[in-house]
């Protein structure tokens, strides 16, 4: 395998980075293991068309992972390989700086999907979470969900002046977009207009999405294009805004 | 010997400050060339267009027969670079940086050899943000090496580093430019210059004020010789200043400082020799690149 990738991998795990890696993995499954155990989440709610609370928890607890991989972690790391003159020096090699934003992409995206895999188990075993029935709808949904975030996390890498606002900013988006995915107040709660403004943000398209799948549904066109344009927009914003000094 | 880097006519501006004005120069196969100047005076803007981090506004940069901007992709390959303000990730290991550095070159040397050489060995497992300002430059100093370059530019070389590791450093250099590596070194170092580069230009305010040989360059700078010794007998000064070479004799203690043109030294022995007095102590005082520094740029390169 690649080398940057690999020493990446082992950068993530290590230092200041080991804490966004504890906390994109370990902070989902802690809600898991406590939602699973409070016994009113496991009754069908009416409201949310037959579904248990948790069902309509476990995809938001799948974007909780990617958000917090793309928009905090990554852009962070990004921001902090600049400031030192990393991404200069590697300009410099026959490696270039292009191929750090792949071993980036490549290590989160890594750690995502295993974190998702780990997720979707747990809730199979521990708490009797039917296991998405649309396979290929849910890795679809997850992909697209994935490059929004991952758009959005290299604009905020692209557009930082520095690591301190990089992971301030992403911070921020991070709250707001679990704001409209439903981690405070699930989307079918909130007031209508909420909800509208919900389904225009990616992880307010990606959650439904998703659970879609868990039904057995494909995501409807309007969530995937929604996700679709996210990456397509802010991936070639920062493509076009991307400095490395 | 033939050109391995060619820069021409070459300038560089930052919106209306002018960085580099009109620099042009030849580096040949296997020499150490020095660009020496005080801060500002566009040597790390130079060097940055000759590895294809900026792009001049004008002029022509050839490297290896590729153009630093055109051909980045070939030129990577073959030009080893320390830049001045680069630091690694802190977590990241010592012999790590060296494993994966190595893994961008298509035939890199033995990370394990260069880390023995560098004095690096016992550090192999330390994170890069562990460890000192001096281990921290022999590092980036390995890296740069690391893909067997043909060419080699050295930003500020042993800026930071003790006087035990700055000798060891020019050590290494020699050793690496034993090998056939053409060596472009940045420095504000009289004495790394002088000990170490074949030919040196010397930059101010973004133009090339001299380009020589160390010596040639301190040759070319008329200052008077000062001689200091201890007579072996009382003397009488007037023997001295009646000679023609000899501008002044003055006195520092019990020594006797003479100055005069570079044919003093000569003519002051001589007479000495004549009325049978021993020079004790004899010390004599040439000019420098420092002076010659000080003469071309009108300031101290520090």
């Amino acid at each position: 395998m690649n080398q940057l990738v690999i020493t990446e991998f082992k950068l993530f795990a290590r230092g200041r980075a080991a804490v966004g890696l504890g906390l994109s993995a370990g902070v989902p499954l802690l809600l898991m293991v406590i939602f699973g155990s409070i016994g009113s989440f496991k009754t069908p709610v009416r409201q949310f068309g037959g579904l248990t609370t948790l069902d309509v928890y476990v995809p938001i607890l799948l974007v909780f992972a990617l958000a917090l991989l793309s928009l905090v972690a990554m852009p962070a790391t990004l921001a902090t390989y600049r400031e030192l003159g990393y991404l200069r020096r590697l300009k410099t090699t026959p490696a270039g700086p292009v191929r750090m934003l792949g071993a980036q992409l490549a290590v989160k995206l890594a750690v995502a999907v295993v974190t998702v895999i780990v997720l979707l188990a747990v809730a199979r075993i521990g708490y009797g979470v039917a296991t998405p029935r649309e396979i290929v709808g849910l890795i679809v949904g997850g992909l697209l969900a994935a490059a929004a975030l991952m758009a959005i996390g290299l604009f905020v890498a692209a557009v930082a002046p520095n690591a301190g606002l990089a992971r301030g900013i992403g911070a921020i988006l991070f709250y707001l977009m679990m704001f409209f995915a439903g981690l405070w107040l699930p989307i079918p709660d909130m007031p209508k207009v909420l909800q509208h403004i919900s389904h225009a943000t990616p992880l307010g398209a990606a959650v439904p999405a998703l659970q879609n799948a868990t039904l057995g549904q494909w995501p409807t066109w309007l969530q995937l294009v929604t996700m679709a344009g996210y990456a397509a927009a802010f991936g070639l914003a920062a493509a076009r805004l991307f400095r490395w000094e | 010997m033939s050109a391995v880097i060619e820069v021409q006519h070459l300038h560089k501006r930052y919106g209306d400050t002018v960085a580099v004005g009109d620099v042009s120069f030849t580096v040949h196969e296997g020499e150490i060339f020095g660009i020496l100047g005080p801060n500002g005076a566009g040597k790390t803007t130079t060097v940055e267009c000759i590895e294809g981090l900026r792009e001049p506004d004008r002029g022509e940069i050839s490297v290896l027969g590729l153009d630093p901007q055109r051909d980045r992709a070939e030129l990577t390959r073959c030009l080893g670079v320390q830049l001045q303000q680069s630091r690694l990730p802190d977590p990241l290991r010592v012999g790590e940086a060296l494993e994966l550095f190595g893994s961008f070159y298509p035939a890199p040397a033995d990370g394990r050899e260069l880390m023995e050489v560098l004095g690096l060995s016992a550090k192999a497992r330390t994170p890069v943000g562990k460890l000192s300002g001096g281990q921290q430059q022999r590092l980036s100093i390995a890296l740069a090496l690391v893909g067997r370059p043909r060419v080699a530019v050295l930003d500020e070389l042993t800026t930071g580093l003790d006087p035990q590791a700055r000798r060891d450093t020019w050590d290494l250099i020699e050793g690496v430019r034993e090998r056939g590596v053409t060596i472009v070194l940045v420095t504000h170092f009289m004495e790394e210059a002088e000990r170490l580069c074949d030919r040196v230009a010397l930059i101010d305010a973004g133009q090339i004020v001299a380009l020589d040989t160390p010596a040639a360059l301190a040759e070319r700078v008329e200052t008077e010789q000062r001689i200091q010794f201890r007579p072996s007998v009382p003397l009488d000064d007037r023997l001295l200043e009646s000679l023609p070479e000899v501008t002044s004799v003055t006195r520092k203690g019990d020594a006797v400082v003479v100055t005069g043109t570079s044919l003093a030294l000569n003519a002051v022995i001589s007479v000495l020799a004549r009325n049978q007095i021993v020079a004790e102590q004899l010390r004599v005082e040439q000019a420098s690149l420092e002076d010659a520094f000080l003469a071309f740029t009108g300031r101290s390169p520090k």
